[in-house]
């Protein structure tokens, strides 16, 4: 069963319908366009400045859109919604901060609230629990802020996860990562999503780390978007439509290299390695 | 028992009424910057604090021109600044240090004038040094219930906001985007640290205020990894330090030149000193533990060793 018909059945976890968003004359999102479904790993493909961001943004109602709707498990999206768990980019702590890989995890299950928390056993053990699933164990004990980039990620992950969310946002979870982190994060985003049925959205400007668990992909490109399976949107017809103007696709030992006209500012992003991004 | 400490609380310290004030006062204004100081230092806003120590030294002077007790004009002034830090958005932008340099740079020559009239009118210079220095033994007794009431309401305050404070302080975009309001979470812990920063300044002088707003703070942090145990800790080590800097005042009455005690901001700011810098230690060993669990792993990683189940 091919990853598309299997979740062809699934409940639509978010639709995101002719969203436009417009920043003085500059159209920062203009008519995007697409769903994901529970279990569905979903890859949000687009140079820096395509829109990824804002888009996410959008998602978690931070951002209003001038136009189009987001639903959530298929009711409007509200801001506080416990159903979308978010993983920020760039996220660097003090070595400093008194916080363990433990704390930063239960952090997630009411830190939005305000007033005194009883210390309970269930929380303990629902931390616990989080901390496995993402291999975060052996860590635990110890300082975020002392933590590797690929290990932070796992525990915030953990902390995105610890309140049951249906679907989770990741945004740039592989950029300054090396190459094996990278590997390790995008196979525990993959197991999470098929596992617990939660539908993955992921922004990255690097295609290739996430072909092989990919379901889906939203292509960005100044502003607009086409999305479908790899096979269906990874292609130079479809991708010389997106960015206005032609559009190589190259196949090389199994990695896929976009080559936009010369010129352009988004031209060969993708040939650069991921270990020498800076993710900005 | 009193024999055997004899050497160490010089006669009376436990009969006088100022010291006795200054103990309870102390240890309030103590536990209150612990616990405020240790959000201070996560969210690197020392600046700011030092900023409300260096605007209340105009509000302390200007008060006592006035007539107003110098803790009512350190307040004022903490507050009226915390408002305008929020309306520049100093917590969002750290580029704005200049404009920031500036003003406070205005705020003192403030507190210059203040002071000159202060010691021309009232012809004293010692309000010059309770200001800047404090005066924690000379404490008036009706101050003490504007400090009760300011310390108490500092606590409350960050007993409400302290987790979705700690959220934020960790990720502004992951509090955001949970529903935490954190323009005013940030505000109201911005209000909480002039009050806090105008009792500090009332024991230790407003130049002095942030030393133990931060030190126990910072001490605490490289001490412990949890952080509701480098607020109790903070707290611990700023009222520990706070009274050992009483006793030593008292007892430096007896000291060169004999008959004038020392300041106790003195002993506070070097005690507070000297713990900061033997926090060092654990968070040296911390960090050299760190470093060698990764070493391990790397190694473990080169050797093809499965460290820990790879998800597939």
């Amino acid at each position: 069963m091919s990853p598309a018909a299997r979740a062809g059945s699934a409940e639509e976890i978010l639709a995101v319908e002719h969203i436009h968003v417009q920043l003085g004359a500059h159209m920062v999102l203009d008519d995007v366009s697409f769903a994901i479904r529970a279990g569905e790993f979903t890859g949000l493909i687009g140079a820096n400045g395509a829109g990824k961001t804002t888009l996410f943004r959008v998602v978690l109602g931070l951002t209003p859109a001038s136009g189009g709707a987001v639903r959530v498990a298929g009711g409007a999206r509200s801001r506080r919604n416990p159903l979308i768990g978010y993983v920020p980019q760039k996220f660097l702590l003090d070595p400093d901060m008194p916080l363990r890989a433990r704390d930063l995890v239960a952090l997630g299950i009411d830190a939005h609230r305000f007033g005194i928390a009883r210390p309970s056993r269930a929380r303990r053990e629902r931390a616990e629990q989080m901390l496995a699933a993402v291999d975060a164990l052996e860590f635990a004990e110890r300082r975020v802020g002392l933590l590797s980039g690929g290990e932070q990620q796992r525990v915030l992950i953990a902390h995105a996860l610890i309140g049951r969310p249906r679907l989770l946002l990741a945004d740039e979870p592989l950029a300054n990562l090396d190459l094996r982190s990278a590997e390790e994060v995008v196979a525990l985003l993959a197991r999470i999503a098929r596992e617990q049925r939660i539908a993955v959205l992921i922004s990255a400007h690097e295609i290739n780390p996430l072909l092989p668990v990919m379901d889906r992909v939203v292509y960005l490109a100044a502003g607009r978007a086409v999305s479908g399976s790899a096979d269906e949107v990874v292609r130079s017809d479809v991708l010389s439509r997106l960015y206005g103007h032609h559009v190589d696709v190259l196949h090389v030992h199994g990695r896929v290299i976009v080559v936009a006209g010369a010129g352009e500012d988004l031209a060969g992003h993708e040939l650069r390695f991921p270990e020498a991004e800076s993710g900005a | 028992m009193s024999h055997f400490l004899a050497p160490v609380f010089e006669v009376g310290f436990f009969e006088s009424d100022a010291v006795r004030t200054a103990v309870i006062v102390g240890a309030a204004v103590a536990v209150v910057a612990g616990a405020l100081g240790v959000f201070t230092v996560m969210r690197g806003q020392s600046f700011a604090a030092e900023a409300f120590g260096d605007i209340g030294t105009s509000g302390g002077s200007g008060a006592f021109l006035i007539g107003a007790a110098p803790l009512v004009g350190f307040l004022v002034f903490g507050v009226l600044a915390a408002g305008a830090m929020e309306l520049v958005g100093i917590q969002r932008a750290r580029g704005r240090d200049l404009a920031t340099g500036i003003a406070l740079g205005a705020a003192l020559g403030l507190a210059a004038l203040f002071m000159y009239l202060d010691s021309t009118i009232h012809n004293t210079t010692g309000v010059v040094v309770t200001i800047l220095f404090g005066s924690i033994f000379e404490i008036a007794g009706s101050t003490i219930p504007l400090v009760a009431a300011l310390a108490a309401a500092v606590v409350a305050v960050l007993l409400v906001i302290h987790r979705p404070l700690l959220l934020s302080t960790v990720s502004p975009e992951i509090a955001g985007a949970r529903g935490v309001p954190v323009r005013i979470v940030g505000a109201t812990y911005l209000l909480a640290l002039a009050a806090a920063v105008a009792l500090c300044a009332l024991t230790i002088g407003s130049i002095l205020s942030t030393a133990l707003l931060i030190g126990p703070a910072a001490a605490a942090l490289r001490a412990t990894r949890r952080p509701g145990r480098a607020v109790l800790l903070a707290a611990a080590l700023g009222v520990a330090a706070m009274w050992l800097g009483i006793v030593l005042a008292y007892d430096s009455y007896y000291w060169p030149p004999r008959g004038n005690g020392w300041p106790v901001s003195f002993f506070v700011v070097t005690i507070v000193f000297v713990v900061y810098l033997l926090s060092g230690v654990p968070a040296w060993r911390e960090r050299r533990r760190a470093h060698a669990a990764t070493a391990r792993r790397a190694f473990a990683d080169d050797r093809g060793t499965p460290h820990r189940a790879t998800a597939g």
